[in-house]
């Protein structure tokens, strides 16, 4: 594994792997290591084309904490903002020496132009990209919910996972499906029709329009955000409509199994698809999916630049 | 391939490295046992029982993986992390003693002291091992031998314990170059 672009580029070994790799770097930096030197010497870039608070901030204790150096670079403040094309940013960053470059982009298959041309030869870690792929969220979504729910287990077999809300615009979504299925997870979207995409049928899922029927067969749910900076038309009559069809309150919540799991992956719209109480309530591991992202992302980090520069499989 | 430490042999140097530790340190109270895994971690508690045995009590005993220290991490694919598991007591203040099974080219240790720096101050570190096999690429040298086994470069040491590998024997064989 060169690059990660995209959850299908992981066979379930590998996908296992970083979860694992994950949760013993936890333990270690909940103890008493806060700092390892493992990729002391390595620049990885924050490339972000598009806002972030969580991935960017969360991609960079991961580099810092395994002792990389760190270089922000987002579009606002640099040449991108001047129309500077990728082409030219990635050979920029070559000449800089970056091993890895952590990007987010608003257009899909940005990351792939950068990983596929010989334009840079560093590590391409996508960090979400229009609104193709988010592969570190879906990590550390499945890390979260096997930490929770797995039993111990490796992967997620049996477990029934929930994804509800702006499916069509998510990569989080998309991602979510190919991991949790490959973990063996049974995943359920839950949207209005106009929010699904379109050849939904074909994906390994089962698709509902009626949020409180599922509710009770789930043991975790993720609250999608509703993302209005994609919208161009209408897809819903009304906020208020849309959230009490599709929005979690606490009724909802509390029709939820005993042991389930209340997630969003942030950034939420609190009164909209979750309300405050919702997201707060003692179900809900909305923060600690924040931690948990960046034992996943030092994980992610460490088995792409941790060992020889080679290209294939890792391990 | 040759057997060269049998299996009453590894047990009879595994109470012989705990009686030598227990002497050297005056009793368990001050001592950690730190495994590096796999096959150290299982050495460590080894030892940890034998000392149980003679003390009574209970000796503190964990485990340190060296993964992230290492030095060679760029030559290599990178390698699953193995647990590292530090007893509640810490290391400050204490009698470190760390358990490996074959000292070779002594780059592990190394990284376990670094390992070891990040956790904390102990009062002192020493080294256990089953086999030291010779060809030291550092100035480190082990405290507590279980048996010296002069080798050549090429030929591979394996130590074979219960725990792992479903039968407790050191061999010696032959091997490419390295």
């Amino acid at each position: 594994m060169k690059h990660l672009l995209s959850i299908n580029d992981l066979s379930r070994d590998e996908a296992i792997l970083i979860l694992d790799t994950a949760a013993e770097l936890a333990r270690i930096s909940d103890g008493p290591m806060k700092k390892l030197p493992t990729l002391r010497g390595r620049t990885i870039v924050n490339l972000f084309a598009e806002d972030s608070t969580r991935t960017r901030i969360s991609f960079e204790a991961a580099a810092k904490r395994l002792s990389a150096d760190v270089i922000n670079f987002s579009a606002k403040g640099s040449s991108l903002s001047k129309g500077e094309s990728l082409k030219d940013t990635a050979q920029t960053l070559q000449a800089m020496g970056a091993d890895a470059v952590v990007i987010r982009h608003p257009a899909s298959g940005a990351p792939f132009r950068l990983a596929d041309n010989q334009w840079m030869s560093g590590a391409v870690i996508n960090a979400g990209d229009g609104t193709h792929e988010h592969p570190s969220q879906a990590l550390l979504d499945a890390y979260t919910i096997r930490k929770h729910l797995g039993l111990g287990a490796k992967d997620l077999a049996g477990l029934r996972v929930a994804i509800v809300g702006d499916i069509l615009h998510s990569r989080v979504a998309r991602s979510n499906v190919l991991l949790l299925t490959k973990l063996g997870a049974q995943v359920t979207l839950v949207a209005p029709p106009t929010l699904l995409p379109f050849g939904v049928d074909s994906w390994p899922v089962t698709v509902s329009y009626n949020l409180d029927s599922v509710i009770p067969q789930v043991d975790a749910i993720m609250m999608l955000r509703i993302q209005q900076e994609r919208m161009q038309e209408i897809f819903f009559p009304s906020a208020r409509e849309y959230s009490r069809y599709f929005g979690l309150n606490r009724d909802r919540v509390n029709a939820l199994n005993p042991k389930a799991l209340v997630m969003h992956p942030g950034p939420m719209n609190r009164g909209l698809e979750i309300t405050a109480d919702a997201a707060d309530s003692a179900r809900s591991v909305i923060v600690e999916q924040v931690s948990n992202g960046v034992s996943v992302r030092m994980a992610i980090l460490y088995l792409l630049l941790g060992g020889a520069p080679i290209e294939g499989g890792i391990n | 391939m040759k057997t060269v430490l049998p299996a009453p042999d590894i047990s009879r140097a595994i109470v012989r490295i705990a009686h030598e530790i227990l002497e050297r340190y005056d009793g368990a109270d001050s001592i950690t046992l730190l495994g590096i895994p796999t096959r150290g971690a299982h050495l460590a508690a080894r030892i940890a029982t034998a000392i149980n045995a003679i003390e009574g009590g209970q000796v503190a005993v964990g485990t340190l993986d060296t993964t992230m220290h290492r030095d060679d991490l760029r030559t290599r694919s990178p390698k699953a992390l193995l647990p590292t598991l530090i007893p509640a007591a810490g290391v400050e203040g204490r009698h470190v003693v760390l358990v490996d099974d074959v000292l070779f080219s002594g780059r592990t240790i190394r990284a376990a002291l670094d390992a070891l720096g990040e956790i904390g101050r102990p009062t002192s570190v020493s080294l256990a091992v089953l086999v030291d096999r010779g060809h030291r690429e550092l100035p480190i040298k082990a405290d507590f031998v279980g048996k010296n086994i002069p080798t050549s470069r090429s030929e591979i040491i394996k130590v074979n314990l219960v725990e792992v590998d479903g039968v407790d024997e050191v061999t010696i064989a032959e091997g490419g170059v390295k």
